[in-house]
């Protein structure tokens, strides 16, 4: 499963060029400041939007390619979108807003309502909420509806807008959840667009930054976020992003290590800690801080007017440091080093 | 400023004032019993329905066209769809005998096909009454039209429906209350025409005599009988009006 698209087009003020190639097994953010073209390039991979010059292929089907003057209309592609703000039919009841696309595509209408029931069920949305508008439901109802919909026509390329933008603070984390799973077990390529660089980092594997309709850095999250080549990548790359299962005040991250946080959460979660925060040693540290560890430092990049330091340890982190305190450290490539963070700058989310 | 206002609304008020007064109460019922009331309630029944039927067909498909599809002269054709809401029905008349009459450009040369000649004919009246009737449908469905999100056609192509089927799940339903809205006004402004239809279909009883030509042939000569009718009609209107209130407002706009 691989979407290969190279998309040119100009709409308005907004010129975008971008290709791309989603790898097999992989979920894709497209990131960027607002305005970058990531919505529109989203509207582009499902035929909303014509190109102006490039090629669209999903798994070795032509969608576009404008030299050859080919262009599948949207309700021919094996695509679905999760609009950003759901966009879910208001006449409809959100059994049958989930059922649109099964019986568009031809089942009956008993076979379609019960098949949208099981995904309901699939995205957590209550019982009771089957028969209501989407009026009468939550952010959080209203976007498992807007997801049911959109994994229910079994789609090859699933694209979300935002999918986490327009609920609460509150509906967020278990919305994230039902996003994670739910990506993960599909067997779709999978594109979503957000503007919220923890959104990318909690459901994606893969970066593709986009800055005025141009890629500007593209890689996996590890390395977008090691090596920044642009302020917005830069600032988005800010956060170091753990995942494991949470234990009260401990983090069990996945090759073992543990991270001490100030906030008590349970079950998997994962945690962001801004380089700024991680303190550099050149021996074993004996301050108050609860979490330190020996590593190596693999890379040193000067950014603007910090270095970033990556630290190759259990767990490995990014450190941010002035130039005069990297001096001060006399750090080299390769060289040992410790790390510390303090609990109380270790922000842990459930997941 | 308020004396003004006042005279205004007496202005209004006080004719259907005066027509209620008339109301011969008492033999209301007779008077709508005879046979010639009956039929001109039925025709005119039959008529209206039959015009909004062919505004509704025609005038959908030309909404959807004002507000979708971009091309010269867009803003031209939508002020011409509007003229018949301000044009005086007899001009309207007039102008239909200079088609359809049996000796009109077309009426001439359509006049051997069945339903032809047109003129004082059911179908004439049809025809009268949607010349008339149908802007009202049109503008209505056209500001709907505009104001639907299109996104939502989006989301419908994205999970598969075809043109078509998008436009009779979504669009549809989505500017229902607009296109309600704008087949009741049609449709009352079909059951009240009485120029164009006088003119280009005449008032023949049992044939083209509706509720307006009835009652403007009975004035001369029983008008209680007039009276009678000219209730029916002003109860409709101010049916029509009780069920759009608010939402004719809300949604009539250019």
């Amino acid at each position: 499963m691989t979407l290969t698209a190279d998309v040119g087009l100009r709409l308005g003020s907004l010129e975008l060029d971008v290709a791309m190639r989603t790898p097999p097994d992989e979920v894709v953010a497209v990131v960027g400041p607002n305005g970058s073209g990531k919505s529109t390039l989203l509207r582009a991979l499902a035929g909303l939007v014509r190109l102006d010059r490039g090629r669209v292929v999903l798994n070795d089907v032509v969608l576009d390619d404008v030299a050859a003057g080919a262009h599948v209309e949207p309700e021919q592609r094996p695509v679905s979108v999760m609009f950003q703000d759901t966009l879910l039919f208001p006449h409809l009841s959100a059994l049958d807003n989930v059922a649109y696309g099964i019986r568009a595509r031809g089942t009956g209408r008993t076979d379609a309502r019960r098949r949208a029931d099981t995904w309901l069920e699939r995205v957590g949305l209550d019982g009771t909420h089957r028969d209501s508008r989407p009026a009468a439901l939550s952010g959080g109802q209203a976007q498992r509806v807007a997801l049911a919909r959109a994994l229910a026509t079994e789609p090859a390329l699933l694209l979300l807008d935002e999918p986490l933008s327009a609920v609460d603070v509150s509906a967020k984390a278990p919305l994230r959840r039902v996003l994670r799973e739910q990506l993960a077990g599909s067997p779709a390529v999978r594109v979503l667009v957000t503007h919220d660089p923890v959104d990318a980092m909690a459901l994606a594997d893969r970066l593709v930054v986009i800055e005025q309709g141009r890629v500007s850095q593209e890689g996996p999250i590890a390395e977008v976020t090691t090596r920044p080549r642009s302020a917005w990548v830069a600032q988005l790359a800010g956060l170091n992003l753990f995942r494991g299962r949470a234990e009260g005040r401990h983090l069990v991250l996945g090759d073992g290590s543990q991270l001490t946080v100030a906030t008590a959460v349970r079950g998997p979660a994962f945690a962001l800690v801004h380089p700024r925060a991680v303190t550099v040693h050149r021996s074993r540290p004996e301050g108050s801080a609860r979490n330190a560890w020996p590593g190596e430092a693999t890379g040193l990049h000067l950014e603007g007017d910090r270095v970033r330091v990556q630290v190759h340890g259990t767990p490995c982190i990014v450190a941010e440091l002035t130039p005069a305190g990297a001096a001060d450290l006399r750090l080299a490539e390769g060289g040992p080093v410790w790390v510390s963070v303090k609990a109380t700058e270790i922000d842990v989310y459930p997941d | 400023m308020p004396l003004a206002a006042t005279a205004a609304v007496a202005l209004m008020v006080l004719p259907l004032a005066g027509l209620l007064v008339r109301v011969p109460w008492s033999t209301l019922a007779t008077e709508l019993a005879t046979s010639e009331a009956q039929e001109a309630l039925r025709l005119s029944v039959v008529c209206s329905l039959g015009a909004l039927a062919v505004a509704v067909v025609l005038g959908v498909p030309l909404a959807w066209v004002l507000a979708r599809v971009a091309f010269p002269g867009r803003s031209l054709l939508r002020a011409l769809v509007t003229l018949p809401m301000v044009l005086p029905p007899v001009v309207g008349g007039v102008g239909l005998l200079a088609i359809f009459g049996r000796r009109g450009l077309l009426g001439a040369r359509l006049g051997s096909l069945p339903g032809f000649p047109l003129p004082f004919t059911i179908q004439g009246v049809v025809l009268a009454q949607a010349f008339v009737a149908m802007p009202f449908l049109v503008v209505a469905t056209e500001a709907g039209l505009r104001q639907l999100d299109r996104r939502y056609e989006d989301a419908a192509a994205t999970l598969g429906a075809r043109p078509w089927h998008r436009f009779r799940t979504v669009t549809l339903p989505l500017i229902g209350p607009s296109l309600v809205a704008g087949a009741a006004l049609s449709w009352a402004r079909a059951l009240g025409e009485f120029g164009a239809t006088i003119t280009f279909a005449g008032s023949l009883p049992g044939r083209t005599r509706t509720l307006p030509t009835a009652i403007y042939a009975g004035l001369q000569s029983r008008p209680e009988a007039a009276v009678a009718l000219s209730v029916v009609l002003l109860a409709v209107s101010l049916t029509v009006l009780v069920v759009l209130r608010g939402r004719w407002l809300g949604a009539g706009g250019p």
